[in-house]
């Protein structure tokens, strides 16, 4: 008897100490990790809570965890990069609707020997076939996240066969941008990355940007309020309010503001009314 | 070998600067881990205890799955505990996801093993020792169990602390049903993760180093609690 009564009164208590954070003026966004990663989050967030008094929480995963979590109703907006889960996300009737929000773009970086010879490219189809020919090693997110199905496009376009080599020059770490770093530069291998996340990482020894400014890699970001008629728990107002906040002059001009060393590291490009 | 240096320094700096942030990272997962060690403490205790003085048909079944337990993966805990608190899972209802509260749950599966298998060890060895003793004063079951819990409660400590170490020491399970949302479930686990995913490698060091201390302190007072609970002892 003691020991229930223990239990359900330590249960009960744990409850009611954070049902303080479940407050109505608050969100859930579930984000892919650049966004976050570069510290944008750190800045928009203060001047949007500022402005509105709506506490923004963000959960930062792959874009296929991200959207995964919101198809279980476990977020108010979803603000990834990856166009064609994201539509297929709104068809199914998950998101209300799919905004363009910002954009980025990738880059190839790569050890400053550069084994595959690709400094200074700006064909990324070349690049790729360059370093399948010359065996040098390719650092793959393999975690179905938007970078990662962005480099799947590529190589496909590429005419690339990346399972027949997958453990041998094409290596999949199945974690984030960040991790993938660490690991790609510990072993001397190319990897695929978004700008942002570049610019702000710190941990780049000798590595640099090796191919970039081709148009294929271009990274477009979109942004989507969760559908109540899915998800009854979702946060109507507060949803709506961040994502029409971020699409507005204000929240785009946010976004450009936000700079690293002096690069702008995302250039918003939400439709004008 | 030069990051380690850079660490040490960085950790000593940011606790003597009284960094805001680092003293809300340390205070949740003190809060979570201890909170989970004393749940499991509760839950894992009369388990174990019940085990050890009990036979029963089926019993050696029933540790190799309680010591089998120990070697949970944090990350499929987290998972489960996820399915569970979705919004969409069973009790999304409560809208636990990404608290402290889910958080506390899911390391209290993690640990309640840890507590029930060690406990068991130690209390039936005990019993072992004192059987004929208990058989000849004709305890009871719930007797012969307060006086074993009692007569260990030193050893039990070192039980909890094991708890403990798993529990504030794990990332898994705490970056999924937590989701590492700043000023809300970050610990000093899915920070040093986030710090190493940023290649911020001296900082989640520095983080590293902190935990480590933050550690040392819990396992130093459980040792002078025990020390002056002895010299009282022997007065």
């Amino acid at each position: 008897m003691k020991l229930s009564q223990t239990l359900g009164a330590s249960f009960i208590a744990l409850t009611l100490a954070t049902s303080t954070y479940a407050a109505d003026q608050s969100i859930l966004v579930q984000s892919t990790t650049s966004t976050a990663n570069s510290g944008l989050y750190d800045y928009l967030l203060p001047i949007f809570q500022d402005k509105t008094g709506i506490q923004v929480n963000v959960v930062a995963v792959g874009t296929g965890q991200a959207i995964k979590n919101a198809e279980m109703c476990d977020g108010d907006v979803l603000l990834v990069h990856a166009k064609a889960a994201e539509e297929k996300f709104v068809e199914a009737g998950f998101g209300t609707e799919r905004t363009d929000l910002m954009y980025n773009d990738f880059v190839v970086v790569g050890p400053a020997a550069d084994p595959a010879g690709l400094h200074g490219m700006t064909d990324i189809e070349g690049a790729l076939r360059q370093i399948s020919s010359s065996g040098a090693l390719f650092a793959s997110r393999g975690d179905d996240s938007g970078t990662h199905k962005k480099e799947q496009a590529l190589w496909k376009a590429a005419g690339i066969d990346t399972a027949a080599a997958s453990g041998q020059w094409y290596r999949e770490t199945g974690s984030g941008m960040g991790a993938t770093l660490n690991t790609g530069i510990g072993m001397g291998a190319y990897v695929l990355t978004d700008r942002a996340t570049w610019i702000s990482f710190d941990n780049k020894q000798d590595y640099t940007i090796q191919v970039e400014g081709d148009d294929d890699l271009f990274n477009q970001y979109g942004v989507i309020p969760v559908n109540p008629a899915k998800c009854p728990s979702v946060n109507v107002e507060g949803a709506k309010t961040f994502s029409d906040w971020l699409v507005s002059p204000e929240g785009q001009d946010a976004i450009a503001a936000y700079t690293i060393n002096d690069q702008q590291l995302f250039f918003p490009n939400a439709p004008k009314n | 070998m030069q990051d380690l240096g850079e660490a040490f320094s960085l950790a000593l700096s940011l606790v003597l600067s009284g960094n805001a942030d680092l003293f809300e990272i340390v205070a949740l997962s003190l809060r979570v881990s201890l909170s989970a060690t004393v749940l499991a403490l509760i839950i894992g205790l009369p388990i174990g205890a019940l085990v050890a003085v009990s036979q029963f048909s089926g019993r050696g079944a029933v540790l190799v799955l309680m010591n089998a337990l120990m070697g949970l993966p944090p990350v499929v805990v987290g998972l489960l505990v996820y399915l569970q608190l979705s919004r969409s899972g069973p009790l999304g209802f409560l809208g636990l996801l990404y608290t402290p509260t889910a958080m506390i749950i899911a390391q209290t599966i993690l640990i309640t093993p840890i507590v029930a298998a060690l406990s068991r060890q130690v209390l039936e060895d005990l019993h072992t020792e004192y059987a004929e003793q208990f058989r000849s004063l004709c305890l009871s079951r719930a007797q012969v169990i307060a006086a074993l819990l009692w007569d260990a409660r030193y050893s039990l400590l070192t039980v909890a602390l094991a708890g403990f170490g798993r529990a504030v020491a794990e990332v898994g399970a705490v970056m999924i049903v937590g989701g590492n949302i700043d000023h809300l479930t970050r610990v000093m686990t899915t920070a040093i993760a986030l710090e190493t995913s940023k290649g911020d490698l001296a900082l989640a060091l520095a983080l590293g180093v902190i935990l480590l201390v933050i550690a040392l302190g819990v396992n130093a007072g459980v040792q002078s609690l025990r020390m002056s609970a002895r010299r009282q002892a022997y007065v």
